[in-house]
């Protein structure tokens, strides 16, 4: 049986439940599909909950934790009349109104919700290195959560991977554990912002390894080191560490949307000037789906904010048209 | 908790997974994990479910660092399935419930 749904919103990161907070206080009960749990960034929650302190979130003097943000930000939503399933979207069909929306199997003849408007804040997924050693590995030292994984590598000398400010977040969490930490990034310089640039610089235990590239992860059953080139001098050579941690970037999750959604080449989805509009009516996307730009907590609540004005907005419209 | 999930120590864990009927599904967790207490649920759901097929039970890595070693768990959430007190398959990483069931079907 398919259900019915005013507002179906896919994602539940700060974008998808500010999305929902504003939605349900419309009175609009909205449906939050959240995604599954996964040791990624795509999970309920989003990228957010496989970080530490959060200190630049308005509002919170002395900081916040990632998940218990977002944990909070859930039950604010669910106070209003927000519903939750706990499920990843297998399929949409966005080319008639209401949009069919599939959980669990994607071949099912009828779709699991249709929903009158639909909101987009599936975020953006870690990027990996790409190298044959890395996948096999993941797990035997190569990782993507600092977080669940730092504690493995206490007294040990590690890498992460990447110049922004997520990689060096990692990198300065790590150093609770770790003997050193070496800062591999492809520049001579940090994506970073200030403040944490100076804090690495400032941590004996953080070594920078410059303009260099992971170019292969050794190990049979665990990461016993990796090999670099340097991108000016193209020579190669070897790191001993034991834990490789991956923080070069994201990549949005738009696969579900593709042929259905305009996106850029990258993935990312294209909105309509300021709004949070795409190219088909009655669908909506906020957060890091469609923002390459910015990619903050803060940013994603405001523009989730936005999706769900948008979409209350779009909805009385087509009530008052007689649809 | 489930009443169905027992807390496997250092000192508990062979014996236990020895002389246990049935597969042993065991989840190295720790309390600043988020993605183990985002499968807590799950696992709870499939020690109920598949009671009789698979016993699930939980290892503390903090407190039980000599069994977390012996199988060189690096990251958690790791879940080991013991069969006849030696490991039969592992998964690193939070998944969910329908992936999870999929990955122990072929083995129970």
């Amino acid at each position: 049986m398919t259900e019915d749904r005013q507002v179906v919103i896919i994602g539940s990161g700060p974008a998808g439940l500010t999305a929902a907070i504003y939605a349900a206080r419309a009175q609009l009960n909205p449906l939050v599909i959240e995604g599954e749990p996964s040791s990624t960034s795509d999970q309920p929650g989003g990228q957010l909950m496989l970080t530490t302190e959060v200190e630049n979130f308005p509002g919170f003097v002395q900081g916040i934790m990632g998940p218990e943000l977002m944990g909070a930000l859930r039950e604010q939503a669910a106070r209003f009349g927000t519903d939750y399933v706990t499920a990843k979207v297998s399929r949409v069909d966005l080319s008639a109104r209401p949009f069919g929306l599939w959980v669990g199997d994607p071949d099912a003849a009828e779709p699991t919700y249709a929903a009158r408007a639909l909101i987009v804040a599936t975020g953006a997924k870690s990027l990996m290195l790409g190298l044959p050693n890395e996948e096999r590995l993941l797990g035997y030292g190569v990782s993507t959560c600092a977080t669940c994984d730092g504690f493995f590598f206490r007294g040990h000398e590690i890498a992460v991977v990447g110049g922004g400010d997520s990689a060096i977040e990692e990198a300065l969490f790590l150093t609770r554990f770790a003997d050193k930490v070496f800062l591999i990034h492809r520049r001579g310089e940090l994506r970073a912002s200030k403040v944490m640039q100076q804090r690495a610089h400032d941590n004996p235990k953080v070594e920078f390894v410059w303009h260099s590239q992971v170019i292969d992860v050794h190990g049979d059953t665990k990461v016993s080191g990796i090999r670099l080139r340097n991108l000016e001098t193209g020579d190669e050579f070897e790191l001993g560490v034991t834990g490789l941690f991956v923080a070069i970037g994201h990549q949005p999750n738009t696969d579900l949307f593709k042929g259905q959604l305009d996106m850029e080449d990258s993935g990312y989805l294209r909105t309509v000037g300021s709004t949070t509009y795409t190219n088909v009516e009655g669908v909506f996307a906020s957060g890091d789906v469609q923002d390459h730009r910015y990619r903050q907590a803060i940013t994603a609540a405001g523009s989730g904010c936005a999706a769900a004005i948008d979409a209350e907005r779009w909805l009385e419209d087509q009530a008052a048209s007689g649809h | 908790m489930s009443e169905k999930i027992t807390n496997l120590t250092d000192a508990s864990f062979d014996e236990h997974v020895k002389a246990s009927d049935v597969p042993v599904l065991v989840d190295f967790w720790a309390e600043w994990c988020g993605p183990c207490k985002m499968i807590a649920p799950v696992l709870e759901e499939i020690a109920e479910e598949q009671a009789g097929k698979v016993e699930v039970v939980k290892l503390n890595i903090d407190d039980n660092l000599d069994v977390t070693r012996r199988f060189d768990v690096m990251s958690i959430p790791t879940l080991i399935l013991f069969k006849d007190g030696e490991p039969a398959m592992r998964i690193v990483g939070a998944k969910g419930k329908g992936q999870l069931l999929q990955e122990l079907s072929a083995h129970l």
